[in-house]
């Protein structure tokens, strides 16, 4: 069982982070990871984007061009991947900053403002992690508590950010069991 | 040791240190300078050696430089910067002094692109300097592989007194995936006290040590190419590496890959078999010295119709994959090396094509 | 012991006899590193970088370790030797052409660095072993094989003038300039190489001999002729003395501050 999630958005929104903190969260997990960044021209400005590998077999293409899951950041990620993702695969699309739908009815497409929530939670930079938490919830890819764990070893070196991220995981898993 | 997460230029920089290298010159080249980043904070923490050079050009001597008076060193780089260190590189096999080069390869030629590419193949396993030299290249398909093989590349450098090559692509070293680091691969560098230009009064000696490739006379340079050549050839006794996929079943069609390729051709013949076509595959995992013997063998099992090179190249392995099918079988190529890696469905596609 | 009354080859020095040609300065330089290596007692910790050029084979005519380099990079050499081996005494050996021309990055860089090796700079205003080939030091109108209607300035630029570019450097260094033309200059040089390596063992800074030379083959002159013209037209151009010295650089930067 192999699982591919994209997280898509605008470089500084923190997608290579909350891609590696769902990595992270699946090693401890006890599955085999991979965390592949797009890292050609368009990492300055414009659209940035990392995919995950989470599978219970050594991975072996690490080249994804149909990830199972999405989660777009903003409105040019949406366009781009939303109609690449596979059948049944989950597709979380940030509210805030994106007024369409993923236009695709075989999968579970989910809108959250993630931004607002983060703001209303005091960093709009938390953003992320609210989307990220959102995606768990819905994709049930990784427990709650151990991505909690993972979330403030990931900011131990900036520990007065931890309430804040926690906070925040707590967001995203409360807005995407609302909808 | 527990699995960590880390980026594959990251490890590579670690692994160095685990392996005992604590001496590194780099100059910047994406997409591998987030090892000279690591190691500018790392090395000062474990009390060693970290300098960025004003050109790749300078770094590679350096490297002679340190290697010669007997340091584990090793430098990292991209492919236009392994260009300019090719001239170093020639004079390091010349004057027989081990050190670890890591290509971590882009596009090219010319200034080429940032992207994942194999097309450094020529350059890595057939010459790249001037002059009669060999490196022992290696080949990593994972992070973990990467970690091994450069913890690997430090005693075999040191057994041949040969620079050794790490060549991994451009996703070998941005990708992260979970690493262990390996205590049986640490190893103690070797005593270099009758060759290297340690100082004689630290070697208690009164022999002063020379390193050299400057040989005029006609007689001396052919038997220095000699000896060369017969580390070479005991390199493909001893060091040839490679593993094979899926060639215990009826396979109609071989392929040959190598890298971050093989693991995409891993997954094209995942899918090929549970549509019901088998396909074997064999992964170099030294590319000098070539696993010809491998190749030839399961090019000639029964059933088998085609062979192919699967690489991010114009076709550079696949000379040497035919050189060791000594045209029994015709063989293919397939790729490309623009950056944009094929995927499993282009590999499925080719693959079909040779049924 | 009968001080300065014998004339005994140098420890550091070997028996081979040397192949460059007559009236050629290589030889009296070589004695002089030989002379400061044994003074100082560092031939068991030295390790010395051969040039590409004239004095390629210069291993040979020493007795304690060395390494050879490829054209111009033996400042690279001597940082990666440095970097790793701060206890060994390296220095480095390099002509004109080595230096000046395709080195010209690494020594540069080295300096700016503030390495903690030495570098002997031969200059004779030529590319002695390629066969009098014309070099960046090569003065106005000079002739050589490829610029036989002598140098042209307006075509390729005046010859530069390595002493003052390194010592424009704001890193604390020793930079001077030296010649082996008369004995009394002889006895200056070796006292100025003396003091680069003394500043290296003190672990204090780059050091940097410029030696004014002949090349008496190349110019087509006798080695009399050769020494009269270096007088006359190199030391003009090429002043001798000191360009920089740590101590005056620390003057320098109080000041700033």
């Amino acid at each position: 069982m192999q699982s591919e999630v994209m997280f898509a958005g605008f470089g500084g929104q923190g997608i290579l982070l909350s891609a590696k903190i769902l990595a992270q969260t699946a090693m401890t997990s006890g599955f085999e990871v991979a965390w592949i960044p797009s890292y050609g021209p368009e990492m300055r400005g414009g659209t940035a984007y990392c995919t995950v590998v989470i599978s219970d077999r050594p991975i072996g293409s690490p080249i994804i061009r149909n990830p199972l899951h999405l989660v777009a950041m903003n409105r040019p990620s949406l366009e781009k991947f939303a109609p690449v993702v596979k059948p049944g695969g989950v597709i979380i699309i940030n509210s805030s900053l994106i007024p369409i739908g993923a236009g695709r009815e075989d999968v579970d497409a989910v809108s959250i403002p993630v931004t607002d929530i983060a703001k209303e939670l005091g960093s709009v930079r938390s953003a992320n992690i609210v989307a990220l938490a959102a995606f768990a919830a819905r994709s049930k890819l990784v427990d709650r508590e151990l991505l909690k764990e993972c979330v403030k070893a990931e900011f131990s070196k900036k520990e007065k950010l931890i309430p804040l991220n926690l906070k925040a995981v707590d967001a995203g898993f409360q807005a995407a069991q609302k909808n | 040791m527990a699995k960590v997460l880390m980026k594959g230029n990251e490890a590579i920089g670690e692994a160095a240190i685990r392996a005992g290298c604590l001496n590194y010159f780099a100059y910047p080249i994406t997409p591998q300078s987030e090892v000279a980043e690591y190691l500018s904070r790392r090395m000062p923490e474990v009390g060693g050696v970290f300098l960025q050079g004003e050109s790749e050009v300078a770094v590679s001597y350096m490297i002679f430089g340190a290697a010669a008076c007997g340091a584990r060193v090793f430098t990292t780089s991209s492919s236009p910067g392994i260009s300019l260190m090719s001239e170093a590189i020639s004079y390091i096999a010349a004057a027989q002094c081990p050190a670890v080069f890591v290509n971590i390869m882009r596009g090219g030629p010319g200034l080429g692109g940032i992207l994942p590419s194999q097309a450094d193949y020529f350059q890595s396993v057939k010459g790249g300097g001037h002059g009669d030299y060999r490196l022992l290249v290696m080949a990593p398909a994972s992070v973990q592989e990467a970690v091994e093989m450069v913890m690997q590349a430090f005693p075999l450098s040191e057994k041949y007194r040969n620079p050794v090559m790490i060549l991994g692509d451009g996703l070998i070293g941005q990708m992260m995936e979970p690493v262990e680091f390996p205590d049986h691969l640490r190893t103690e560098p070797t005593n270099k006290d009758d060759w290297a230009t340690n100082g004689m009064a630290f070697r208690k000696s009164d022999k002063r040590n020379l390193v050299k490739s400057l040989f005029l006379d006609p007689d001396q340079l052919n038997s220095n190419n000699l000896t060369l050549k017969a580390k070479y050839e005991q390199m493909k006794q001893e060091e040839i590496r490679f593993e094979t996929y899926n060639t215990d079943s009826d396979y109609r069609v071989l392929l040959v890959s190598y890298g971050t390729m093989s693991r995409v051709c891993r997954t094209a013949i995942d899918q090929l078999k549970e549509e019901g076509v088998e396909v074997g595959m064999v992964r170099p995992q030294t590319l000098f010295p070539f696993p010809e013997e491998a190749v030839r063998t399961a090019a000639g099992k029964a059933g088998c119709r085609a062979v192919a090179s699967i690489e991010m190249s114009m076709g550079q392995m696949v000379e040497d994959v035919e050189r060791s099918v000594r045209g029994s079988l015709p063989v293919h190529w397939y790729g490309k090396c623009g950056g944009d890696v094929p995927t499993p469905e282009e590999i499925i596609d080719f693959t079909r094509s040779l049924l | 012991m009968a001080k300065g009354k014998t004339f005994a080859k140098p420890e550091a020095l070997s028996d081979a006899v040397t192949h460059y040609c007559p009236g050629c300065t290589h030889g009296v330089i070589h004695r002089l590193i030989a002379e400061v290596i044994d003074e100082l007692g560092i031939r068991g910790k030295t390790v010395g970088i051969a040039p590409v050029g004239c004095a390629v084979l210069a291993y040979n005519y020493f007795t304690f370790d060395f390494q050879e380099a490829a054209h111009g990079r033996a400042p690279a050499m001597a940082t990666g030797i440095k970097r790793v081996r701060p206890d060994l005494v390296v220095f480095t050996y390099q002509g004109d052409g080595d230096l000046a021309s395709i080195g010209m990055g690494e020594i540069i860089h080295a300096a700016n660095r503030g390495e903690k090796f030495t570098t002997i700079f031969v200059n004779n205003a030529v590319y002695g072993m390629t066969g009098g080939q014309m070099a960046p030091t090569t003065m106005p109108n000079q002739r050589t094989t490829t610029s036989p209607f002598g140098r042209d300035v307006n075509d390729v630029g005046m010859p530069i003038r390595m002493a003052e570019l390194l010592s424009s450097l704001a890193t604390p260094a020793y930079v001077t300039r030296q010649t082996v033309l008369k004995p009394k200059t002889i006895n200056k040089a070796k006292k100025a190489i003396k003091r680069a390596f003394e500043y290296q063992l003190a672990g204090r800074c780059f050091s940097f001999v410029e030696v004014v030379s002949t090349c008496p083959t190349n110019w087509g002159m006798t080695p009399v002729e050769a020494i009269q013209w270096a007088e006359q037209t190199m030391l003009p151009y090429y002043p001798l003395g000191d360009f920089k010295t740590p101590e005056a650089d620390g003057q320098a930067a109080k000041d700033s501050v």
